[in-house]
């Protein structure tokens, strides 16, 4: 077992491997994201209370739950490359955080939208779950930054890295912001205690799109860390030999 | 009881560039060890990776016979590194800074006075470092030094800034410190004449 | 082979000998610690220029205009926590220094601490006032500063250390330090405004606590590491 993880490890390995494992997140994803789309839109049944504006849920909730996930990858792939020195996880932390800072700004927009017609307004300033989605997108934008202001990769991946985790806290809050502060979000509705309180024709479309985003969101995920590994090891020789060898043996 | 600080197989990488590969060197108490090299030939890099400031890409120095990495605070507490900048605060004044130094290391039975002397910098105590000329700086930071109980003297050019009357100043010091069974690694781009056992690392 | 034993400072010498050099640094320049108060006045003073000074104007705003001209003022004077340092090469001296780097670290945020917040603690019931705030709500102002502050002070101290020595440091200390300090803010400022309102705003001052605890433990850590990746 560790023995693939070292080999995962190594970039020309990686390289090859994630074209394959890419498409089989992929396809799966797509397929997933297409049925949760259109029994969303066109299956699901109305909200009595807020009749068809709900149903920007369905991107709304994925993007938010990813916007954090990446963060958390990034945080943990910082930490991997920060302990055991691994390039490979740096390279996943840097490719995470556009992907990442990208889904945040989907739920803010589409949080956003969704609130106009349910609140009446464009931006709610009181409502800490929206607060807390905008200082991540600072959160993303700083670490983003700061690898940008450091000129020696080595360097910017150990200082990201320790952003990064550094920030993970502040992640946490705001996973639990809803409890803490009274707000105009609704109270977790697919964790409840006694079991989802959406109505399953309601909540299997969202679930879909939940674990499609999820698969798609890997499946890119791996496509930027294999272009940033490229970029990465351009002067070894690994790359020169595969970029020199003739086309068919690529 | 004698001392070693050794290295194996040092190889240092600053982004893609290869500073130093394959460095191996052992130095034991009375001895000088000498790091020659023009300028830019990674002899400061090689002095901060001895120290760990800097990431070695493989290999590991050896403080008597154990990793560095493993003893921290013991290491540090065993050397005194005189850098490029002098490393003392200009607001404060000669006694102040030496005042502060001296509760960050092991020091010495020798007076704050009867160092001074030595050195030739009584008179300037009362003043604030930034009064102070280049050379003058430099006399404090051997201060510091000699001030030290520590047996590892890390050394980057030190003879910048200072005359010929420093520079042999300088020499004596080291010495003495040799003789005591203090041990001393130099980097310098001139030629370094002592009478004690002197080992070479020459880098491109 | 075994080292002749010498005898080592303890494990606080260190972060005590820097914070008493701290301490006379900025004893020897004055101007340093003065600046980021008078900012924190000047802002103080610039809202209800820009907005309007009417009486419940300023009773309402108060508490966030204060906290936030507090976290600007810190953000100023972090700026220069490590910099000076940096420059003259006493940082590297003190990352080949026997004493743990934690430690080190946390005896110059101390000083600076002492130095910037505790300063705008005790200045805030002077803008307070103006703001018309009652004497026991400038007491929670103040408490909740005094906690506030030294979570940003140790929350700021990794943000410079991950910066210094940067091009353009300063802005992306703010870009960095901002996210982070969002939470204390915004408890910090509500809490008051809780008392103004007579409600029961203890859960603010436990929250606050628990904060300072939590950064107080935690920081020094990941200043220490960011320094050395500085400094590499």
């Amino acid at each position: 077992m560790w023995k693939w993880f070292h080999q995962l490890a190594s970039p020309p390995h990686f390289y090859r491997i994630v074209p394959i494992f890419s498409t089989l997140l992929l396809l799966p994803g797509l397929a997933l994201i297409a049925y949760g789309v259109y029994a969303g839109l066109f299956l699901a049944p109305m909200d009595y209370q807020q009749g068809d504006a709900f149903r920007i849920i369905y991107i709304h909730v994925p993007s938010a739950y990813l916007s954090m996930m990446a963060y958390m990858i990034m945080a943990v792939a910082g930490g991997i490359g920060l302990i055991w020195r691994m390039k490979l996880a740096h390279a996943v932390a840097a490719s995470a955080a556009p992907l990442g800072a990208w889904f945040t700004f989907l739920a803010l927009a589409t949080g956003s939208i969704w609130g106009r017609p349910m609140w009446g307004t464009w931006w709610e300033w009181a409502d800490p779950r929206m607060m807390s989605e905008l200082i991540l997108l600072f959160f993303y934008f700083g670490y983003m930054a700061l690898r940008a202001a450091i000129d020696d990769t080595a360097k910017a991946d150990k200082a990201a890295a320790v952003l990064s985790l550094v920030g993970v806290v502040n992640v946490i809050i705001v996973h639990y912001s809803v409890e803490w502060w009274s707000s105009l979000h609704q109270g977790q509705t697919i964790m409840a205690k006694d079991g989802p309180a959406m109505d399953p024709a309601m909540l299997y479309p969202l679930l879909a799109n939940i674990f499609g985003f999820t698969l798609l969101f890997g499946s890119l995920l791996l496509r930027r860390t294999r272009t940033e590994v490229l970029f990465r090891e351009r002067r070894t020789r690994w790359v020169k030999e595969m970029i020199l060898a003739p086309e068919g043996q690529r | 009881m004698t001392e070693q600080l050794s290295a194996e197989s040092l190889t240092l990488f600053r982004g893609d560039r290869c500073l130093f590969r394959d460095v191996s060197f052992a130095v034991n108490s009375g001895e000088l060890l000498i790091l020659e090299g023009s300028n830019g030939s990674g002899k400061t890099s090689l002095m901060k990776a001895i120290v760990g400031m800097l990431d070695l890409e493989s290999g590991t120095v050896l403080w008597n016979g154990k990793p560095v990495a493993e003893q921290r605070q013991v290491f540090h507490g065993a050397l005194v590194w005189t850098a490029h900048r002098v490393g003392l605060k200009a607001d404060l004044t000669l006694v102040e800074n030496l005042r502060f130094e001296a509760a960050l290391r092991p020091q010495g039975s020798d007076g704050l006075e009867k160092v001074l002397e030595r050195l030739g910098i009584t008179r300037l105590k009362p003043l604030p470092l930034r009064s102070l000329s280049a050379g003058q700086q430099r006399r404090v930071a051997l201060a510091r030094m000699l001030l030290a109980d520590v047996p590892l003297w890390l050394m980057d050019e030190p003879f910048t800034n200072l005359d010929r009357e420093g520079r042999s100043l300088v020499m004596q010091l080291v010495k003495e410190h040799l003789d005591t069974g203090g041990m001393c690694v130099m980097a310098a781009h001139q030629d370094v004449e002592i009478d004690a056992p002197v080992t070479k690392v020459v880098l491109q | 082979m075994t080292a002749p034993v010498r005898r080592m400072p303890g494990m606080l010498d260190g972060l005590l000998a820097v914070a008493r050099r701290d301490l006379l640094l900025a004893w020897k320049r004055p101007g340093d610690v003065l600046n980021p108060l008078f900012f924190f006045a000047m802002v103080c003073t610039l809202f209800p220029l820009a907005v309007g000074p009417s009486a419940e104007q300023l009773t309402f705003s108060g508490p966030g205009v204060l906290w936030v001209a507090a976290l600007l003022a810190m953000l100023i004077s972090l700026n220069s926590l490590f910099i000076s340092d940096f420059d003259d090469g006493s940082l590297e001296q003190l990352l080949v220094s026997p004493q743990p780097l934690p430690l080190v670290g946390l005896g110059k945020t101390i000083s600076h601490w002492l130095t910037s917040g505790l300063p705008l603690v005790l200045v805030s019931p002077i803008v307070a006032i103006t703001y018309r705030m009652q004497g026991d709500v400038v007491l929670v102002l103040m408490l909740t500063l005094t906690l506030g502050t030294i979570s940003l002070s140790l929350l700021g101290s990794i943000g410079a250390a991950l910066t210094v020595g940067l091009h353009r440091g300063t802005a992306l200390l703010s870009l960095l330090i901002l996210p982070l300090s969002m939470p204390v803010l915004i408890i910090g400022a509500n809490t008051v405004s809780l008392a103004a309102g007579n409600e029961t705003y203890s859960a603010g001052i436990w929250a606050l606590s628990a904060y300072a605890v939590g950064t107080l433990s935690l920081a020094p850590y990941a200043t220490a590491a960011a320094l050395r990746i500085s400094n590499e």
